[in-house]
């Protein structure tokens, strides 16, 4: 077997032997648990992000208002004295609430937790490849997000330059007040990239060397085609930020010039080297939910995907395309007009893979046996504010109007509509659609409901008025947009968003209570509760210690729904064919030589 | 029916994850290197003609040693697939000690750059050029120090980190862990080996000769 170096070398799934606590709850080379592991952890860093963007509301709804008396006493007098917040920890708070989202809430959530439980379960392998790089890949994630929040409790308090930390402004800390949260923040980035990579290596080897006899490249799921796509961007983005952190380290700290305007160096080199890295970044936040969309549409629709080497060919493309786009981040920043002209092409030809994925989705849910359940009214929701989302990302691609409406709060709006339209409603769909697997039992769907449409209304009220603010000129990042006349206008609508946002934030209350009521007391979930065919629904939820009681083989594609030679209507990818007739057409490719050195 | 899995890239999951591996290590040399060519691009006048600061010769066999560790890696690599344990470990060893002799030299290369003014930092910065007598003006500049350390010492860090790794595999080969079936661990090792190697060859061209 392929993997006997694996198994021998990582202790791997072949030992049956029961393991003590702390090597089954604590330091587990499970994928399974690490992916629970990774699950805890992100939500309480997307809480904690959370609150911090109320912070944030609730200064812009009411400049200057103190802190309700409740809160009022956490904050020492560095940070909000008598519970008013200073501008400097404003400029803290929203760099710390991107930094925790991005890196600590949404990335964990999406490759962390989906790679490690969809992948081995949905290409039918008993583990990762190297488990226990995959516990270190986890483990060094908490590590880098203490380092992250201690900076909150140093002199100075956390970074302050915004989460691309542009320089000048984080070269130095004579111009923030920031000098140790900047250094820690920089440091807790580069621990980061290590988790990153890492698991990147995992997923990619994993995927490449580790599928079940028969799954051929055209019969992987899609949420695992998107996760090795992402895996990819991981590999190949992450180092770079971690070099250009690294630079900005050492301008902070053994005062080097790289990006320091005093000794003649580059700031805008700083915004290339992390755009370059940033907006694969933006694909590795995107591209998963759409993975877990495409497999909840198709599932609860009960129709095979429509289009599904077109939805593989896409994710490659925005893959690819992702990485010739950055400039569009920087057209305000100093830039050759035919460069400019040069990246809105580019970008504005990624609303093609776009768009085909979109009306695939559109195509897949047309005429369905659709199945309104929660899993479906989240993906759906994600596909609604991902196009909106995307609408408003080709204003923002061409340069002549980036120009008007760049760093207002248009570019806020666009940005959440993403990251919280998108990726966070694809997320929600997927706890909510492979909860049964990870904890054997199903998620309350009533207050999945009411959860789900108080979100997505709240939601929208929140974050649609902020492109009407961006239009009429309201900066990102401002402390109180009230300093200027032509800003005044606008505070009854800052004031209905941060309503909008604490009700949002209040909604999360419903999914915590769902999520921890029904690890006890959910519906017992059996195996294949959405009775979907992929290889992940064909064993026990959770399922046991190597996955599968024996290799399975795969027959046909993940998405036989309604298949009209088949009974029921769902195909499972390991069922065996009815006649030998078929088995030739749906024959797993032929088997490989003896792998040299195995 | 039999049950192996899918072919795959028809190597063990250990090469497969050490190629990915080098992959990421490419594109953070890349950062290293496009700051690099950018800021020289914007600052030419903080770089001076090749050899006037930098020690050329002594770099060039030092490159030469480093070149020669890839060559012993290769024969310990050759040795063991013959299941020749003893030369696994001769030419284990010899790498090493190259290896380690590379690395000593930098660090004899940094000390004397550095008593000359050549550093990193922006305010110390006054770099007198080789042989010149300590009270000579700036040549360069500051990104030029700059650049030299960050691409070179992130370099040596990686000799140091594969120096240590082959040290973990040759005391494991002394414990005669690897056999002609068995050898992945040499194999995975010397794929690092030679890519910090290639880098080298790479960094040493655009750093020293150009």
């Amino acid at each position: 077997m392929t993997t006997t170096t694996a198994t021998e070398t990582h202790a791997g799934p072949a030992e049956h032997h029961e393991l003590g606590f702390i090597r089954t709850y604590i330091f587990s080379t499970d994928h399974k648990m690490i992916a629970r592991q990774f699950l805890f952890s992100a939500l309480m860093f997307l809480l904690l992000g959370g609150l911090l963007a109320v912070m944030i509301r609730w200064q812009l709804g009411f400049p200057g208002r103190p802190l309700p008396a409740f809160v009022r006493w956490i904050f020492p007098d560095t940070m909000a004295p008598g519970g008013i917040i200073l501008p400097e920890f404003y400029n803290s708070l929203v760099t710390m609430h991107a930094t925790f989202m991005v890196f600590f809430a949404l990335m964990p959530l999406m490759a962390g937790v989906f790679g490690n439980l969809l992948i081995p379960l949905q290409i039918g392998a008993e583990d990762m490849a190297f488990p226990r790089i995959n516990m270190i890949s986890f483990w060094i994630m908490p590590v880098a997000g203490f380092i992250m929040l201690a900076s909150f409790f140093v002199e100075g308090g956390a970074a302050g330059a915004g989460w691309t930390s542009y320089a000048p402004l984080s070269a130095s800390g004579e111009w923030t007040g920031v000098y140790m949260g900047q250094i820690l923040w920089l440091i807790s980035l580069i621990v980061l990239g290590f988790s990153s990579i890492l698991g990147a290596v995992n997923y990619v080897s994993t995927v490449i060397n580790m599928r079940a006899p028969g799954m051929t490249w055209f019969r992987i799921p899609l949420a695992t085609w998107s996760l090795f796509v992402t895996a990819w961007l991981l590999l190949l983005a992450i180092p770079i930020l971690t070099g250009g952190l690294i630079l900005l380290l050492f301008d902070q700290t053994i005062g080097t010039a790289f990006f320091r305007t005093e000794g003649s160096g580059e700031p805008l080199l700083w915004q290339h080297i992390f755009w370059f890295f940033g907006h694969p970044e933006v694909y590795i936040l995107i591209l998963p939910a759409m993975g877990f969309t495409s497999e909840v549409i198709a599932c609860r629709s009960r129709k095979p995907i429509f289009g599904y080497h077109s939805m593989v060919y896409a994710m490659v493309a925005i893959g690819f395309l992702g990485w010739v786009v950055w400039g569009h981040h920087m057209f305000q920043s100093g830039m050759n007009p035919l460069l400019g002209m040069t990246f809105v092409v580019t970008t504005v030809v990624i609303a093609v893979p776009s768009a085909i994925k979109t009306f695939n989705w559109m195509g897949t849910l047309w005429r369905g046996n659709i199945h309104m359940d929660t899993p479906l009214l989240h993906a759906v929701a994600f596909v609604a504010l991902f196009i909106i989302g995307g609408l408003s990302g080709i204003f923002m691609a061409s340069a002549p109007v980036d120009i008007y409406i760049h760093d207002t709060y248009f570019i806020v709006a666009h940005l959440h509509y993403v990251l919280v339209g998108g990726s966070l409603f694809g997320i929600f769909a997927g706890i909510v659609f492979w909860y049964p697997k990870m904890f054997g039992r199903m998620m309350n769907e009533g207050l999945g409901k009411v959860h789900f449409f108080l979100s997505f209304l709240f939601y929208n009220m929140a974050f649609f008025p902020m492109h009407n603010l961006g239009v009429q000129g309201m900066m990102r990042r401002i402390y109180d947009p009230n300093q200027y006349e032509f800003l005044q206008g606008l505070q009854p609508l800052n004031t209905f968003i941060s309503y909008s946002v604490f009700l949002f934030a209040a909604t999360q209350i419903i999914f915590a209570f769902n999520f921890l009521w029904s690890l006890r007391n959910g519906k017992v979930a059996g195996n294949n509760p959405w009775k979907s065919s992929t290889l992940l629904w064909q064993t026990p939820s959770p399922p046991p210690h190597g996955n599968f009681p024996e290799m399975p083989i795969v027959y046909r594609g993940p998405y036989e729904y309604s298949h009209p030679d088949h009974e029921e209507d769902f195909w499972p990818q390991n069922a065996p064919p009815a006649t030998s007739e078929a088995g030739g057409q749906f024959a797993p490719a032929p088997n490989p030589e003896p792998v040299p050195g195995d | 029916m039999d049950r192996k899995p899918m072919p795959g890239m028809m190597v063990y999951n250990l090469k497969l994850g050490m190629w990915v591996f080098l992959l990421s290590e490419v594109m953070f040399f890349t950062s290293l290197i496009g700051s690099y060519v950018i800021l020289r691009y914007a600052h030419p006048e903080h770089w001076t003609d090749p050899g006037v600061i930098l020690n050329v010769n002594l770099t060039a066999g030092n490159t030469f040693l480093l070149i020669c560790s890839s060559v012993t890696m290769v024969k310990a690599f050759a040795a063991i697939q013959q299941g020749d344990l003893k030369g696994l470990q001769r030419w284990l060893l010899a790498t090493i000690l190259i290896g380690a002799t590379f690395v000593g030299v930098q660090v004899y290369e940094y000390i004397a750059l550095m008593g000359e003014g050549f550093v990193p930092m922006l305010d110390s910065y006054h770099a007198v050029g080789r042989g010149n007598p300590h009270e000579g003006p700036s040549l360069g500049g500051p990104l030029y120090g700059a650049t030299f350390y960050a691409m070179t010492g992130f370099h040596g860090a990686h000799v140091t980190i594969g120096v240590l790794c082959l040290i973990f595999v040759y005391v494991r080969a002394l414990n005669g862990a690897y056999t002609a079936e068995h050898l992945e661990g040499v194999e995975v090792i010397g794929l690092y080996w030679h890519f910090v190697d290639l880098v080298w060859i790479l960094l040493f061209t655009i750093v020293y000769l150009i």
